[in-house]
């Protein structure tokens, strides 16, 4: 267990109002480098706007969210706008395909790493010969990365025409693109099949493994949770009603009233 | 049927289209990007030709004379209008963002009004000659009866700018960034790129243009006011939604469609409708088309 290690993403007393409805109320939630950690609770409960809130999408009326690099800066999130949190080292998917449909394969990963390059946009226009090296990389470099998702084949397809299966793992390869120390994914198995489903668990503990990855994610299939995650939040009514392991989220009798007991029965 | 005259008119119809197709490309980028119908997009257009005039008289009164002067004023002219459609678009469009579309709309036909007075108000009302500097170019001479050198250098611009701009989007990082933010804006943003940047960067482009455009028509008929923007702009924007509004190939398309349209209706049957004929022809396109002529599959936004 990575317990001990300091925590990659660290949301603390983060509300959220919308107009008089408060949708995420005081939540604290740590995800620690090369940990799992999911978010369930009932439709409604406030998870995707907590994701919002974190991505800079939403600012949070109140709270703190700060995130420490692999190298040790701490950088305060709030009221970033998204693409700086992107450049922070948060990314991101979502419950629905967001490809960009009409570029290929390799222009929807090439997107996510030029967060990353120096040149401005004056060489950009201009193709100074350094600019066109960094292309050249950015290139090699999401190749590299659709070969390790298994969509090397696809590179120069529309993102519209790959199969299912494959667009979704086109999105969390286009999210690493970004470089993230902490990944989000909201709800990454909605509408796979079975070996689909398995074939995710694997890719998931793989990054985790080899990129000291600190993932969170929402998820609806509770195996899929149980199987994945090191430990679980539950929220229901935008708060925080229980958190811990896998074991102990699974015998909490709040949980089950609000959440588990519907399915168990 | 006498071809001479066909021919004529076709040559009219396609001066006209190109000049259509240069404001065009920038209305349908900045429709492309944030979906919004830039009516001050033509104003943009008389601001450039504007400028144009008034560095072509500085410079002319400094003892400059030729081509160079057309040069250096359309280059001035571009930046300078490139400074007002950023400007624009910051104090009259990024405020209203989140706002229903409506909004917008009325904030750039507020915007047109304001730009048009005040060109109005700061310069004159009455016409002013605008002085053709474009050369007469000598393998022009023998086809001197259909056609101007200044219409040689509009074709020539409009091909040039069509084929930059979508180079531009097809290769560039920042084309990329553009296409990602017509698409998904929020989706853009979370994978780094600053959308603010984009569409700026959008309307600095589609801003430049215009003022290109106002130069070299400016050049062509001779004479300018303020109101040269309206109309334009107007015609432009039925150009593009005839190409079917976002795409580029479409404005260019739109344009040549709806320029040899009036070209050959006022040739041929009355001069006196030209502009209710261009709207009838709209009226149609929208009836049976109502994505355009590029219609909604082939048409890739921006």
């Amino acid at each position: 267990m990575a317990d001990m290690a300091a925590p990659a993403l660290e949301v603390s007393q983060v509300t959220m109002d919308f107009g008089g409805l408060r949708a995420v109320e005081r939540v604290d939630l740590v995800v620690r480098p090369r940990e799992t950690v999911a978010l369930i609770g009932p439709n409604g409960a406030g998870k995707t706007t907590l994701f919002n809130c974190i991505t800079g999408i939403y600012s949070p009326t109140q709270g703190r969210i700060q995130l420490t690099a692999a190298d040790g800066r701490v950088m305060a999130l709030k009221g970033l706008k998204p693409n700086q949190v992107t450049e922070c080292g948060i990314a991101r998917t979502f419950q629905n395909i967001r490809l960009f449909q009409n570029m290929t394969v390799l222009e929807n990963v090439m997107i996510g790493r030029h967060c990353r390059l120096r040149s401005g946009i004056f060489s950009a226009i201009l193709r100074t010969s350094a600019m066109r090296r960094e292309e050249a990389q950015v290139v090699k470099e999401s190749y590299r990365l659709l070969q390790r998702f298994g969509l090397a084949r696809h590179v120069n397809e529309f993102a519209k025409n790959l199969p299912y299966g494959a667009q979704r793992r086109l999105e969390i390869a286009r999210a690493m693109a970004t470089e993230p120390s902490v990944l989000l994914l909201d709800e990454p198995a909605a509408g796979m099949n079975a070996q689909e489903t398995q074939e995710l668990v694997t890719m998931i503990n793989q990054l985790k493994a080899s990129e000291g990855l600190a993932i969170l994610l929402i998820e609806h299939d509770m195996r899929l949770v149980m199987q994945l995650s090191d430990r679980i939040y539950v929220m229901d009514y935008g708060k925080l009603i229980a958190r811990g392991t896998p074991q102990e989220i699974s015998r909490d009798p709040a949980v089950i009233k609000a959440y588990l007991g519907e399915e168990e029965q | 049927m006498n071809f001479d005259y066909f021919f004529q008119l076709f040559l009219g119809g396609l001066t006209r289209g190109s000049i259509y197709a240069l404001i065009a490309l920038g209305y349908t980028m900045v429709y492309g990007i944030i979906e919004l119908i830039n009516f001050a997009h033509g104003e943009i257009y008389m601001i450039g030709a504007f400028t144009a005039l008034i560095v072509i008289g500085v410079l002319t009164f400094a003892g400059w004379n030729g081509t160079a002067v057309l040069v250096i004023a359309a280059i001035v002219a571009m930046l300078y209008a490139a400074a007002y459609g950023w400007t624009m678009e910051k104090i009259a469009y990024k405020p209203l963002r989140k706002a229903p579309r409506l909004s917008a709309l009325l904030s750039a036909i507020g915007m047109s009004l304001f730009l048009q007075n005040y060109v109005r108000l700061a310069q004159t009302a009455n016409f002013l000659p605008f002085p053709n500097l474009i050369p007469d170019f000598a393998f022009l001479k023998p086809a001197a009866r259909f056609i101007r050198p200044s219409e040689i250098v509009i074709y020539a611009t409009t091909a040039i700018v069509m084929a930059g701009l979508t180079l531009l989007i097809k290769f560039t990082r920042m084309g990329k960034a553009m296409r990602a933010t017509a698409q998904d804006r929020e989706m853009a943003q979370l994978l780094g790129v600053d959308v603010d940047r984009v569409i700026s960067t959008t309307f600095v482009l589609g801003s430049a243009t215009a003022a290109l455009g106002g130069v070299l028509i400016a050049s062509h008929v001779g004479q300018i006011n303020f109101y040269i923007g309206f109309l334009a702009g107007i015609k432009a924007f039925v150009a593009a939604v005839l190409g079917g509004i976002g795409s580029l190939p479409g404005a260019v398309l739109g344009s040549l469609v709806l320029g040899w349209t009036e070209s050959f209706f006022t040739g041929y049957v009355s001069s006196d409708y030209e502009d209710a004929f261009a709207f009838l022809f709209l009226v149609l396109i929208l009836i049976f088309r109502p994505s355009g002529i590029l219609g909604r599959k082939a048409m890739e936004k921006v």
